[in-house]
C-alpha cells in the first residue's frame, strides 16, 4: 500500500511531509520501546508508536523507515516535526490505540516483515 | 579514497540530541556512496553506542574513521564503567532506571545488538574510569 492509504485506514491526521504520501510501504512494526525496534526489526517501512521524543525519529532514521504513526492521540512537538521533515519522513497521528491500529493495517495487507 | 575522520563530542545533559552524531555519520556514508547494508550496520551500532554513552556513560567522544575497506568507530566515555561485562552482553540485561525506560530505551538489547551489527567488537571498561567501545564494520 501507499503511505496515504494509512490515513484512511487509521482515520489519521497528517503531521508532516504530505509530499511523500505516495511512498510504497509493505511492512510495519509497532513498539514503544526503541531498543526493541533497533534489535528486532529488519526491513520495516512504518513505525507505529505511542512514544513521543526525538529518538523515535532517529531510530526510524537508522532503520531507514519512511513513516511514523503516533497512536493513542499522541502529538509530537515542533522540534520533533522539524527533525522528521528534514529526514524525509512522513508523520501521521491517529486517535486509535496501538492494538487497533496494527490490526487494521494488518487487515489491509501490511505485514510484520522478516525478523532478524 | 583517502581516509575520512569525523569527531563528535557527546553531551549527556541533553537527551534530545542523543543520536545526532550517528545520524550525521549515516548521511556522510550515504553521500560517499557506501552500500545501504554497510550503512545500516554502522548506523545501528553507533546509535546504540551513542545512546549508551548518554544514558549510562555520562557523555564522551566518538571518533569515526572511514577508509576504503572499513568504518572504524571508537566511542569513549569517562563514566562509571561496567561492573560485569559478561552480564552486560546478555540480551535483556539492563540497569537502566524507569525514567530511561520511559524514553524508549533500557531493554538490555544494545550491546548484544552492537556486536551483531559489527565485524570487530572490543569493549574495554574499568570501574570508575570509563568505557571504550572499538568497532569495525567492513564495506560490503
Ligand atoms: N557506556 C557505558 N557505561 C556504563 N555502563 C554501560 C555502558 N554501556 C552499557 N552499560 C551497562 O551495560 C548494560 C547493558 O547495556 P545495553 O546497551 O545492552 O542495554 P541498555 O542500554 O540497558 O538497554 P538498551 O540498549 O536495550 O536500550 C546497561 O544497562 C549498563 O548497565
Ligand atoms: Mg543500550
Amino acid at each position: 500500500m501507499k503511505v496515504k492509504d494509512i490515513i484512511d485506514i487509521l482515520n489519521a491526521e497528517i503531521i508532516c511531509r504530505d509530499d511523500l504520501l505516495d511512498t510504497e510501504v509493505q511492512t510495519a512494526c509497532g513498539s514503544d520501546m526503541m531498543s526493541d525496534v533497533l534489535a528486532f526489526v529488519k526491513e520495516q517501512g512504518v513505525l507505529l508508536t505511542g512514544l513521543v521524543n526525538p529518538q523515535v525519529v532517529r531510530t526510524a532514521e537508522m532503520m531507514d523507515m519512511h513513516c511514523i504513526v503516533f497512536v493513542r492521540g499522541k502529538r509530537p512537538s515542533i522540534d520533533i516535526i522539524h527533525l522528521a521533515e528534514d529526514r524525509d519522513m512522513v508523520m501521521l497521528a491517529t486517535k486509535m490505540e496501538m492494538f487497533t491500529s496494527c490490526g487494521r493495517l494488518y487487515d489491509a495487507g501490511l505485514r510484520g516483515g522478516i525478523e532478524k | 579514497m583517502d581516509s575520512i575522520k569525523l569527531h563528535y563530542d557527546i553531551s549527556a545533559t541533553d537527551f534530545t540530541r542523543a543520536g545526532a552524531a550517528s545520524g550525521d555519520v549515516k548521511r556522510t556514508l550515504k553521500a560517499l556512496g557506501v552500500s545501504p547494508a554497510t550503512i545500516r550496520n554502522v548506523a545501528v551500532a553507533m546509535y546504540e553506542g551513542e545512546i549508551n554513552m548518554v544514558i549510562h556513560g555520562g557523555g564522551g567522544v566518538i571518533d569515526v574513521e572511514i577508509t576504503e575497506d572499513a568504518i572504524r568507530m571508537v566511542l569513549a566515555d569517562q563514566g562509571p564503567g561496567i561492573e560485569n561485562v559478561e552480564l552486560a552482553m546478555k540480551e535483556g540485561y539492563s540497569t537502566a532506571p524507569d525514567n530511561i525506560r520511559a524514553l524508549g530505551f533500557g531493554a538490555g538489547m544494545g550491546l548484544p545488538n552492537i556486536k551483531k551489527y559489527t565485524d570487530e567488537f572490543q569493549l574495554d571498561t574499568a570501574l570508575g574510569v570509563g568505557t571504550t567501545l572499538t568497532l569495525k564494520v567492513f564495506m560490503k
